[in-house]
């Protein structure tokens, strides 16, 4: 079938290009209804990459957060007209040690291969994850990135020692909130605290025990474990207040991507005896994980639902358009386009 | 109920001749086969109705059998009228046939020869046919029309702003389009060759669904070059 293909080329142009998919190959026809534009999608529209990555990269179609109707599953896996979420980690091998968003053979929709922005996208039906028919479309949109977070909660879990009465949360944006709002619902015993620099964001996370500005934390206050979700430049400093405010043996797990190398306090990380590990992406199960949480929690969804900053019909290139440069100019949240193209 | 009705013209050459464009291949497979696809990727349709020239029936049929077997059983393959009107009501006799023309009954006209039409232009075409009962696809102009009518000197220069250039799919209201048509008289038949216009001479409404550029016609050797460009430049990725 001639599938029509939104392909970024240079920063800010996109480009339509036709692609011919096999309709019978095993996969699964799915056309993409709502998609959710990340932070490293806009990295690529506004040219912020590295000029070599960005010339190596494009043409390529961004976009790794989203969901579609089945069209055709040869794979009987699923019924047309079925919900479902897109798995974007592609592994290439099975490892029994190393999960499948950390094999280096993966590839990575939007990243490492063609992105979600398609007329219709064929993958593997193990790609695939089932939502509730009735489910908040436009938060199920960006469950990749919620993903990430139940990804890094799961992991933190095998980790941390189990003491955990105080669990300390940096970083009052997106994946911030998402953070904090599955460790509420993952440790309901733990008393989660939120560092942030926007007292009005923090106002948003009525779900956390306490909320703090990074330059207000009151006297002796201190954590058992701790999750960095700012990244950028302002990794270094909150790196630096958690290692400070950490009780030993603590586990600090690093979600914020940062663009250059980070000086860390590595006398304080020996003294203390941190653990610290880093998470990036995830993977099928935790796709999983996260659908399940939804069911069991359909107030997790309500509270997503705070993250949506705007929702844009796309039906041509140009809406497209307003789609990305509607997100530059976002102080907090997700923009999801209703996908029509 | 929505049905896809894909026109793959009334009277076409015999095998021995020059093959019909629907039927020459694009990176190993015939047009009609892409554009069956695209229908077949919509959901909405109860069945496809593919109509084409008698002598290309099981032709046609092999063609699914061999390339898109797994959802044959939503294509039917049908012969096609003298004319293209014909042709169409000839797919509302099949829908008839099947106990499934009513009121409701929507039918999704597209040339054959366009398989570069896309999901939004089908879903938009069967919801404006639902609420005007007819509607047609349309790209806005982009060269200036210009209208002569002893085909020699310009007689006007319409404004461009309000032009624009028919494509397909055409879609209608079935019994509404099928009631106008038989009260034509075969002289108005003969001369209204497009079905949207029966609609506009008779005053009723006919909504533009917005096309795409890309939805080509191919009809000249020139357009399958274009057609094959689109399709076999891609990377193999």
């Amino acid at each position: 079938m001639i599938n029509t293909v939104f392909r970024l080329v240079s920063p800010r142009r996109f480009e339509i290009a036709f692609e011919d998919i096999d309709m019978f190959s095993g996969n699964v026809i799915v056309r993409p209804t709502n998609l959710s534009i990340c932070n490293a999608d806009m990295r690529y529209y506004l040219g912020t990459r590295d000029a070599k990555v960005l010339a190596e990269k494009l043409p390529m179609a961004l976009i790794h957060e989203g969901i579609g109707e089945v069209v055709f599953d040869p794979s009987n896996n699923f019924k047309p007209g079925d919900l479902v979420v897109m798995v974007p980690n592609m592994p290439t091998e099975e490892d029994d040690y190393i999960g499948e968003n950390y094999l280096r053979s993966s590839k990575f929709c939007g990243s490492s291969m063609d992105g979600f922005l398609q007329e219709y996208v064929e993958i593997s039906p193990k790609r695939l994850v089932l939502l509730p028919p009735d489910i908040d479309r436009n938060v199920a949109a960006f469950t990749e990135i919620v993903s990430v977070s139940v990804h890094a909660i799961s992991r933190f879990d095998k980790i941390a020692h189990s003491r955990r009465d105080v669990i300390g949360v940096w970083g009052d944006g997106n994946l911030g909130y998402i953070t904090s709002l599955f460790l509420k619902y993952t440790f309901p015993e733990s008393k989660i605290v939120v560092f942030g620099t926007q007292r009005e964001k923090l106002s948003d996370f009525t779900f956390a025990d306490e909320t703090y500005l990074v330059h207000d934390v009151p006297e002796g206050f201190t954590m058992d474990h701790a999750f960095e979700c700012v990244g950028g430049n302002g990794s270094p400093i909150a790196i630096e207040q958690i290692i400070g405010l950490i009780k030993p043996e603590g586990t600090i797990s690093i979600l914020g991507v940062s663009e250059y190398p980070v000086a860390v306090n590595t006398r304080m990380i020996l003294e203390k005896g941190l653990r610290v590990f880093g998470s990036s992406r995830s993977g099928a199960e935790d796709f999983k994980k996260t659908v399940e949480m939804y069911k069991a929690h359909p107030e997790i969804v309500e509270y997503l639902g705070n993250l949506v900053f705007s929702v844009n019909t796309v039906r041509t290139t140009k809406d497209l358009k307003n789609a990305f440069e509607k997100d530059t100019k976002k102080a907090f949240g997700k923009v999801i386009m209703d996908w029509q193209l | 109920m929505v049905y896809g009705v894909v026109l793959a013209g009334g009277i076409g050459s015999r095998m021995g001749g020059d093959k019909p464009k629907q039927y020459l291949e694009v990176k190993g497979k015939p047009i009609i086969v892409y554009t069956i696809e695209k229908f077949v990727s919509v959901p909405d349709f109860e069945k496809i109705i593919v109509l084409c020239p008698n002598q290309w029936v099981e032709h046609t049929k092999n063609l699914i059998e061999k390339h898109i077997a797994p959802v044959k059983d939503r294509v039917a393959v049908i012969e096609g009228g003298t004319t293209r009107n014909e042709t169409i009501m000839n797919a509302i006799k099949f829908i008839d046939a099947e106990g499934n023309l009513d009121d409701e009954t929507i039918i999704v006209t597209h040339d054959s020869v366009r398989p570069f039409v896309t999901h939004r232009i089908i879903k938009e075409n069967i919801a404006a046919a639902k609420e005007y009962g007819a509607c047609d696809t349309v790209v806005p102009a982009t060269d200036t029309i210009v209208e002569a009518l002893d085909n020699t000197v310009i007689s006007d220069i319409p404004d461009r702003s309000k032009m624009y250039q028919g494509q397909t799919p055409q879609s209608f209201n079935a019994l509404k389009l099928k009631g106008m048509y038989d009260s034509l008289t075969d002289e108005e038949k003969d001369i209204l060759t497009d079905a949207a216009k029966i609609f506009v001479i008779k005053g009723e409404k006919v909504a533009l669904v917005d096309g795409e550029t890309y939805n080509v016609k191919i009809t000249y050797p020139y357009d399958l070059r274009v057609a094959k460009s689109f399709l076999e430049d891609q990377e193999d990725d």
